[in-house]
């Protein structure tokens, strides 16, 4: 970029070679400039973002009805976020985890309908190995074309998206539609053992739990085993886990199976715990919410449990300002708005802003101070 | 100097200082081309020949010093102003568009007219192809380029730069991707475009295609313009030694103890291997070696020669395309990186933070890079986290590398500490084998001494070192046994106490070969 010359002063934008990490405060920034970007645009709908945002924090932090709803969208936002976390650790681009997460739905709810009637523990254990893996497998999909084919994982997991839902469509269309829901399009309702227990009068379910311990497996796994030595390895350097003879493709494979399966708990979760049935709107876009929550979280564990719940708190607070006259698509907004961001933020944080002093002699820096920004 | 008045040089650099950081690429460069001939610029790798280039092109803007262009100084901000003042370059990677025809390429983005219909389409291929033929450059006008060999591309590219009505052309490292009749072809073409009165630059380190083609021949070394003469008063031995540098008075070799007479048995044997490089190329070409125990074979060559692939088959990182590989008497059918560690081949690759290290890591986790699965470092999968920083900190004292403490990122270390760690990593395992390619690329003069002494302590523990350089006084001063590699092939043998540093480079440049050695001895 062009140098700029201010009163005596050069003004240059330039890569920063030591700087490969973002802080971590520039994430809160990001946040905090995606909320004014979207204030703004209340503001031009004639609203106050004050009494917006206020209205969006009571609805879901401010009683416990709605404290119970945003930990519940938190639910397969944490599981489909882990599992986007650890393949885009080692830079594979995984945005499958909404298709992911159906064929999970779809696999725990053919258990309920081909294995009714087994009780409470064994139909759960089973729904959720089978969430597992039909989430893996349908991850495997992507994983075999981009290990062996060469094949952008980014365009293979996203068309596998539109086949599983058009697939789950077909499900509740045809073969499996309640015979008896009123040509409603959906499975019949869950029995109670098929179902996830849930607190009393609330809505918030073990599946809870479950993305907790699925976090904290990971987090340990990755501290102090093999597999996190290797996870660790290939992230910062592929070129050397192959060097040191790691079989990288196979690598690859394991982790988009995890990362799939993981989208397939959450989408049995779901199934089991909240709609208690497989209907068309079963999703509701978690798998692409969950991109954003990873890549708040900066792929951090913890991070995750906190960026899960922030955009669950988005989502339930986008319902409570539909009183007041407004879309709840406003979660949408105020969700793409902290993805542009944070990626924004990401790029400008490996730049430095360097200001040199020029003396009158041409060429020749007297003084030169480096100021870093970002 | 008389001429100089009346006839200003089409290109003239005066004192032309570039520095990138803490190193001078191009020191006090002087240089100029006359009108209408062919300039060859020799020099080996990180001569500072490109960095020359690239500021005649206007992609560098020098620290200081002048440029001037027919007689005109001149101070280029962009490539774009060198094209205003007819310069047009062909760089070493094509720039072109692989899935686009020759024509577009050679099209884009050139004012010619908004509309591009048919009929303008069908006039302009008449007209380039006549134009080409007119210049003794052959291409299929409507193909695409990714279908057209690279000599066909180059021709391309040159006919781009012509066709923007270029006077001077830059050629970087033209005959690089060339087979030698395409070599022979494209210095064709370049006689016939000096005919038409183009002044033609470019830059070689293949001395023979120098001496033939060539008017006029400057030679760089370090940054600096060594020399400049017409090449009828040079002749290749002259020009060999003017391109190794004299022989420093400090090297000295490093004898071995008396003791070693020839093992009966070698470690490693290589039999016509043949293997293709990152474009399909032959990169390897019936190349034949062996490496005994206890000694340290150097394998010098200029840069692109097949030092890499050579290095990447013995270490499974590339799988030959034919011929075999034998390692302490046992052939090895399918070589993967995995088995060739666990047999004892550590390798030390030629990019340190490319390949070799992962930057972002501490010293502990590069250091277990090969050997986390053993037992001493982990059980059942489960890393033993104090007792390998303790290891760590022991080998970081071992071998003297400086860093503020084990958990530090190796990306922020000095070169030569990341290298010393390196080399701890691969002769920590006490390999049979160590591969070296490159190793004291970058290094200070005592990190350089540290890396050799590790090399000679392998030695003398009777391990075999393939020591791959293109730094001859490291080869010269360190190697048991010098080979030479050139085109992928073994060109030369020689003992070190007995070779010449000019003999060596004749072979290095493709000038001589020995056609019976190399293979089984």
């Amino acid at each position: 970029m062009r140098p700029l010359y201010i009163a005596g002063k050069k003004i240059s934008i330039e890569k920063d070679p030591i700087s490969t990490k973002t802080p971590w405060w520039m994430t809160v920034i990001a946040v905090v400039l995606a909320l004014v970007f979207c204030a703004g645009f209340m503001l031009l709908n004639g609203n106050n973002p004050i009494t917006v945002f206020s209205k969006m924090f009571s609805g879901a932090f401010g009683s416990l009805y709605g404290l119970s709803e945003t930990l519940l969208k938190a639910i397969p936002l944490m599981l489909c976020g882990l599992g986007v976390a650890i393949a885009y650790r080692i830079s594979v681009w995984n945005i499958g985890a909404e298709g992911q997460f159906v064929m999970g739905a779809i696999a725990a709810t053919s258990i309920t309908i081909y294995y009714p009637g087994m009780g409470a523990f064994s139909s759960i254990t089973l729904m959720l190995l089978a969430g597992f893996i039909a989430g893996a497998l349908w991850a495997l999909l992507v994983a075999i074309c981009r290990s062996y084919f060469d094949v952008n994982e980014v365009i293979c997991s996203l068309m596998l998206n539109y086949i599983a839902i058009l697939f789950l469509s077909f499900l509740v269309f045809e073969p499996w539609k309640d015979p008896n829901g009123f040509n409603f399009p959906g499975t019949a309702i869950f029995s109670s053992s098929q179902k996830l227990p849930a607190l009393d009068d609330l809505r918030l379910h073990l599946g809870f739990l479950i993305a907790l311990a699925a976090i904290l497996l990971y987090a340990v796994l990755v501290k102090f085993t093999h597999w996190g030595y290797q996870l660790r390895l290939l992230s910062a350097n592929a070129n050397a886990a192959r060097y040191a003879g790691m079989n990288v493709k196979r690598q690859i494979i394991i982790v988009l199976m995890i990362s799939g399966g993981l989208a397939g708990i959450a989408g049995m979760v779901e199934v089991s715990g909240v709609t208690h049935r497989l209907s068309q709107g079963v999703t509701s876009g978690y798998g692409y919410t969950a991109i954003i929550v990873a890549w708040l979280a900066r792929l951090n564990p913890i991070g995750i449990v906190i960026s899960s719940i922030l955009c669950g708190a988005v989502i339930v607070g986008g319902y409570s300002v539909q009183l007041i006259g407004l879309p709840a698509s406003m979660a949408l907004m105020i969700q793409g708005a902290i993805l542009f961001f944070v990626i924004g933020g990401e790029v400008f944080s490996q730049y430095r802003i360097r200001v040199e002093t020029i003396s009158p002699k041409k060429n020749e820096q007297t003084s030169s101070s480096k100021v870093e920004v970002l | 100097m008389q001429k100089q008045s009346n006839m200003p040089y089409a290109i003239e650099v005066q004192n032309i200082v570039k520095t990138f950081g803490p190193v001078i690429a191009t020191n006090q460069v002087s240089f100029k081309v006359k009108k209408g001939e062919i300039h060859a610029l020799l020099g080996e790798n990180g001569a500072g020949k490109s960095t020359l280039m690239s500021i005649l092109y206007g992609l560098y803007r020098p620290d200081s010093g002048i440029l001037k262009i027919d007689g005109e100084v001149v101070s280029f901000k962009s490539p774009k102003e060198a094209a205003q003042k007819s310069i047009g370059m062909v760089h070493q990677n094509f720039q072109l568009v692989s899935t686009l025809t020759a024509f577009d390429n050679i099209l884009m983005g050139l004012p010619e007219s908004w509309w591009r219909g048919r009929n303008w389409r069908f006039k302009k291929v008449k007209e380039i192809e006549s134009l080409a033929k007119e210049y003794g450059l052959s291409f299929e006008v409507e193909r695409a380029v990714w279908q057209m060999s690279h000599g066909e591309k180059q021709r391309v590219e040159i006919f781009k730069a012509l066709y923007r009505q270029s006077d001077i052309i830059i050629l970087d490292e033209p005959t690089s991707v060339l087979t030698p009749q395409e070599s022979d072809d494209l210095y064709r073409t370049l006689k016939k475009l000096k005919e038409t009165g183009k002044t033609i630059v470019l830059t070689t380190h293949k001395l023979r295609e120098v001496m033939h083609a060539c008017d006029h021949i400057s030679i760089m070394r370090k940054g600096k313009m060594v020399a400049s003469m017409p090449s009828s008063e040079t002749n290749e031995r002259d020009l060999a030694r003017k391109l190794m540098g004299e022989m420093p008075v400090e090297v000295r070799r490093i004898e071995k103890s008396e003791s070693s007479t020839k093992p009966s048995k070698n470690l490693l044997e290589l039999q016509e291997i043949c293997a293709k490089g990152l474009h399909g190329e032959q990169a390897l070409n019936d190349l034949s070696l062996f490496v005994y125990p206890g000694e340290i074979v150097g394998v010098a060559g200029v840069a692109g020669n097949g030092q890499k692939q050579l290095a990447e088959i013995i270490t499974g990182m590339q799988n030959p395309t034919s011929g075999g590989i034998k390692f302490k008497g046992k052939w090895i059918n399918h070589s993967s990186i995995k088995g060739m560690i666990d047999i004892g081949i550590a390798h030390v690759p030629e990019d340190r933070l490319h390949t070799g290290m992962a930057g972002s890591l501490d010293a502990v986790d590069n250091l277990l890079m090969k050997d986390y699965k053993k037992e001493k470092h982990s059980n059942l999968g489960i890393m033993k986290h104090s007792r390998n920083l303790d290891w760590a900190k022991s080998i970081i004292n071992n071998y003297d590398v400086t860093t503020p403490s084990a958990n530090y990122p190796v990306r922020l270390l000095s070169g030569g500490n990341q290298q010393k760690l390196l080399l701890a990593r691969e002769i920590e395992g006490d390999p049979a084998l160590l591969v070296a390619n490159h190793p004291t690329q970058g290094l200070d003069v005592g990190a350089t001494a540290s890396v050799h002494n590790l090399l000679l302590d392998m030695r003398s523990r009777d391990r075999g070192v393939l020591l791959i350089s293109e730094d001859l006084d490291e080869i010269l001063k360190i190697s048991d046994r010098i080979l030479v590699i050139y085109q992928g092939m073994i060109t030369g043998e020689f003992e070190p106490s007995k070779a010449t540093r000019e003999e060596i480079g004749l072979y290095m440049t493709g000038s001589k070969t020995q056609f019976n050695v190399g293979a089984l001895a």
